[in-house]
């Protein structure tokens, strides 16, 4: 059955205080999971506070701050502070999102961040993302043609064009599936939201020549259809994207080629 | 520890080459159910309270027990094939699930078949 419960090894424990602010100011606490393969420890919480008054507006500020003054062995992906690469991806106050994108002054009380759920943790807030990956990998993102390569580049009408937008925008950060139950109980098969948006995003391009082989790849009950439309997906999207609106597309194309 | 490469993970088996008509027949069903429903209801509204031959009356008329029989085979038809989402949803164990997959078939087949012949024993029956 499904494990609801996490193993006894993983279960996280009230870790330590590592500053307590001595003089004031303008002082914000931050809970933050820690785990590390090195020791046969349970995960922690540990807690910490940033002066605000030294420190930028982001989450990422924060646990950068935190990095930089006071604990150099906090974990975590980072990369380019915008919102487009797709790094700094963990569960902030109950959310999937990405650090450099939601704003402290959004999070009412201390500063609550985990990794993704229900990922292996690497180490503090870096999951495994391999097989994630892969299934981004096995819907072949990439345009597949049989038609001659023409002279320029293949061409494609504005219309055809504006089909890819709210598709082409997704940075893999993972949020969407690690948000998505169906994809907690059945990773192993069911594809997940993101990778489904990018099935779809090749789909819907009138470039592409392979659409019926990219239909036939995800007729299946695990891989397609575990999408039960819980629509997490969309909530926890942190580009506005709707992963749950491009699987209905996809299961419409089934249907539709069907009769 | 296996050796598999993660792209060899996720391609499994491959694809069962189905998953679409499962999908089409839910949401038929479902539909079905919502207008047979009405039915139903206007079907209670009309014998609540009343009588075992005014019961038999009602579903001597052709159109009344066909409805009847009909909302019976959708919704149990309707219910096989929700229940088999869950199971494989929740049930990870192949042996259970496969059990499980076939209780599922027998259950609701078993309380179709029973709905059928108690309409049918209504309708026609002395």
């Amino acid at each position: 059955m499904v494990q609801l419960t996490l193993p006894n090894n993983s279960k996280p424990k009230q870790g330590k205080t590592w500053n307590t602010p001595t003089k004031g100011g303008n002082w914000r606490e931050f809970h933050i999971y820690r785990w590390s393969p090195d020791d046969q420890e349970n995960p922690h919480i540990d807690t910490y506070h940033v002066d605000m008054d030294d420190c930028g507006p982001m989450v990422l500020d924060g646990i950068i701050w935190i990095k930089n003054n006071i604990d150099p062995t906090l974990t975590f992906r980072r990369s380019c502070r915008e919102g487009i690469c797709g790094s700094c991806s963990m569960n902030i106050d109950g959310t999937n999102t990405l650090a450099c994108t939601k704003g402290l002054d959004e999070i009412k009380g201390p500063v609550k961040i985990y990794p993704l759920p229900h990922m292996a943790v690497v180490k503090d807030l870096v999951p495994d993302l391999s097989h994630f990956y892969a299934q981004h990998r096995s819907i072949e993102p990439w345009l597949k043609t049989t038609t001659p390569k023409p002279q320029k580049e293949w061409k494609q009408s504005v219309k055809d064009r504006a089909e890819l937008d709210g598709l082409y925008e997704c940075i893999l950060c993972a949020c969407c599936s690690t948000s998505c139950p169906s994809y907690w109980w059945n990773s192993d098969r069911y594809l997940g939201p993101a990778a489904l948006l990018q099935a779809y995003r090749w789909v819907a391009d009138s470039r592409d020549e392979a659409t019926g082989e990219r239909l036939d790849d995800l007729e299946d009950p695990f891989r397609l259809y575990r999408c039960h439309t819980i629509m997490n997906c969309a909530k926890a999207c942190p580009k506005g994207l709707s992963p749950a609106k491009a699987i209905a597309e996809l299961k419409k194309k089934m249907v539709e080629r069907k009769y | 520890m296996s050796y598999r490469t993660p792209l060899s993970n996720v391609k499994g088996l491959g694809t069962a080459n189905e998953g679409s008509e499962h999908f089409w027949r839910q949401r038929i069903t479902g539909v079905a159910n919502l207008i047979l429903s009405v039915f139903v209801v206007f079907a209670a509204f009309q014998l609540a309270g009343e009588s075992h031959s005014t019961v038999k009356q009602f579903f001597a008329n052709p159109l009344y027990v066909s409805l009847a029989i009909a909302f019976v085979l959708s919704t149990t038809y309707h219910m096989r094939l929700g229940m088999q989402v869950v199971i494989e949803d929740y049930v990870h164990n192949e042996g259970s699930k496969i059990l499980l997959l076939i209780l599922n078939t027998f259950f609701t087949a078993f309380v179709a078949l029973a709905g059928v012949v108690s309409l049918l024993k209504l309708s026609f029956g002395a």
